[in-house]
């Protein structure tokens, strides 16, 4: 490191030295702001492929709502003009419901054992790290994996679509809900010890409660990744053109709906799937929204 | 210490006040073993769903590799009919595709990671768009399918007029056509994690900077960058193994090119095949046994390759989080 002897002065003054002129006529500003317009640029160039989902979805969607059938009908064959995609939204409301009832109390205890009662143990790392595996897991294979283990046997239901979904949703809930657990203030916690709590109870009735919120948001965001979700429930639930009434059933869903009839000739039935769209968007943002405004009402009251 | 000492002898004994401490009776600590037990289990169950998914597919896919001596890797003819089942054009079509994507969503997305990261708007601004930007996240994937086929695909018809010669290869649905909506796709993900990249670099850096009279930008490809290199690294490769894996775009825009078209081409405008939409297209035909099989393989081998690819990814994002362990104060 060679450094200015401190017994000679500089020769430069240190105002020569550097530069603050900023200047339009020098390079290095011009650079400047030239990336800076680029940058900005990039930003709305990503915004464009958004606005004209948006638009689409409204525009094209919004005309076939307004009648209330489609909420209530069958979905359309051959070159119908009608129809709807009632069956579709409530296959969704079922296998979404199924996807949760089968992964929330699974993961949720799964978070409490990471969270609580293994913490540093190496069955939690082990976990931790079959859980994140499960996060990047390709949304197809889940579906391939309730091929596999139902399907094979049983023939395609609601059932196994649930049962790919929830694959899709564990380690969400298992991650958000040991982070909402961590949360918990540790006084808390030794208070409870203090009285003579058994751990368990203290996870039940102190731990537990506490983080609820968190926890809650972890599996609205879970449910809005599930129900957007169709290659799990392609060839699980795959589709149906009749309302549910049995589990094990192929069942339609709003995002397989959209599928088969993105490509079809018929305007009108475009429209319809334009229309579900619309719907699933919606009721996925809805949750989104939602979940962060639990979340930050419940940072309000800490 | 000799005050502490006298204080205690000078006061009586402090007795806790009836009731409020109590020991745990049997049933509770039985109840507590069992609690215990029970997220024990449980939680190895994750990992038995995890190990259980690879040995059920390989399981399944045996019979046909077993049959066939590994041609399919090296096959690039897929006929159902004929029991040829040849992935390698697939294979190529999947990593392709993800690769155009990252190209394309990586470039813009860092470049609005930093737009968002460095602070050239108000704080409200930044955070409105960052929201934007994560709601492109939330769009369901064949959501932008019906985008593509609706929007893209035309709009890409429409620019390619100027060029009769490249209209005449294009065919729709095509390699260009999926990886410009699976761009999107990714985008948000880039831009996440690269977002947390630039934020996590230190402060003290970037003000050592600007105190020697850099520019911002001189700042940002010169200070802020090359330390948040790693971290922006496995963002993006986070972002190839979701780009490799994603099904439904793929499905309904890559053109599910059959051995008759080109197979294993760079040409973008012509249609293509990936492992995600050849497993999306013919599971839910299958029946035959040796078909299954060889979608099973096909699975296996998707989720072999987006397993190493993760793994990488995070291995990396790791490693960038724990370089500047010493630099935070």
């Amino acid at each position: 490191m060679s450094t200015i002897p401190l017994d000679e002065p500089s020769e430069r003054p240190f105002e020569e030295a550097i530069d603050f002129d900023y200047s339009l006529t020098r390079w290095r500003t011009l650079f400047n702001l030239l990336l800076t317009g680029l940058s900005g640029l990039a930003t709305v160039v990503a915004l464009i492929p958004l606005i004209s989902v948006l638009y689409m979805l409204v525009s094209h969607g919004l005309a076939r709502l307004t009648e209330v059938s489609v909420f209530t009908a069958l979905p359309p064959t051959g070159k119908d003009v009608g129809g709807g995609f009632g069956n579709a939204l409530q296959g969704t409301l079922v296998m979404v419901a199924v996807a949760s009832l089968l992964s929330v109390p699974f993961g949720i205890l799964v978070a409490v054992y990471l969270a609580e009662f293994g913490k540093d143990s190496t069955t939690a790392s082990v976990v931790r790290f079959a859980a994140k595996i499960l996060t990047g897991l390709p949304s197809i294979i889940a579906g391939v994996f309730a091929f596999a283990i139902l399907v094979m046997h049983t023939g395609r239901s609601s059932f196994a679509g649930g049962v790919g979904l929830a694959v899709l949703m564990l380690p969400t809930i298992i991650l958000t809900a040991e982070e909402a657990l961590l949360q918990v203030p540790r006084k808390m916690r030794e208070a409870a010890y203090g009285l003579g709590c058994t751990h368990t109870q203290v996870v039940l009735r102190v731990v537990l409660p506490t983080a609820i919120p968190n926890i809650v948001t972890g599996v609205m965001l879970g449910v809005a990744r599930a129900a957007g979700e169709t290659a799990p429930l392609l060839f699980t639930a795959a589709f149906s053109y009749f309302w549910l009434n049995k589990l094990m059933q192929p069942t339609a869903s709003l995002a397989v709906f959209i599928y088969r009839y993105s490509g079809v000739p018929y305007e009108r039935q475009v429209e319809l799937a334009w229309a579900a769209s619309l719907v699933l968007v919606t009721l996925v943002l809805t949750i989104n929204v939602l979940a962060q405004l639990i979340t930050r009402r419940a940072h309000a009251h800490r | 210490m000799s005050e502490t000492s006298s204080s205690v002898v000078e006061s009586p004994p402090r007795e806790l006040p009836p009731m409020v401490y109590r020991e745990p009776t049997l049933s509770e600590r039985f109840f507590d073993r069992f609690f215990r037990g029970l997220t024990w289990g449980l939680a190895w169950m994750t990992v038995v769903l995890v190990v259980g998914m690879v040995v059920l597919i390989s399981v399944d896919a045996w019979p046909t590799l077993r049959d066939s001596g590994g041609r399919e890797f090296y096959s690039v003819v897929w006929d159902a009919n004929r029991n040829e089942f040849g992935i390698l054009t697939h294979i190529w079509g999947t990593l392709y595709s993800s690769l155009l994507a990252l190209l394309l969503g990586g470039t813009l997305g860092v470049a609005v990671a930093i737009f968002i990261a460095e602070d050239f708007l108000p704080s409200k601004i930044r955070l409105f768009l960052k929201n934007l930007i994560e709601l492109l996240a939330a769009i369901p994937s064949v959501i932008y399918g019906l985008w593509g086929i609706h929007v893209v695909i035309p709009a890409l018809r429409a620019g390619l007029h100027y060029f009769p010669s490249l209209l005449a290869d294009f065919s729709g649905p095509s390699m260009l056509s999926a990886s410009l909506v699976l761009a999107i796709m990714i985008l948000p993900t880039v831009t996440a994690l690269s977002r947390d990249a630039l934020e996590s670099v230190p402060p003290r850096l970037r003000e050592g900077a600007y105190g020697l009279g850099a520019t911002r930008w001189e700042t940002i490809r010169k200070i802020v960058l090359p330390t948040a290199c790693t971290g922006i690294l496995g963002a993006i490769i986070l972002a190839f193994g979701r780009a490799l894996g994603e099904t439904m775009a793929l499905a309904m825009l890559v053109g599910n090119s059959t051995a008759r078209d080109n197979p294993l081409s760079f040409n973008p405008l012509l249609p293509g095949q990936t492992l995600a939409a050849l497993l999306a297209n013919n599971f839910p035909e299958a029946s035959d046994p040796l078909q299954v099989g060889a979608l099973m393989m096909a699975a296996l081998v998707l989720l072999l390759i987006t397993l190493v690819v993760n793994l990488f990814g995070a291995l990396i994002i790791w490693r960038a989080s724990a370089q500047f362990q010493g630099l935070r104060s």
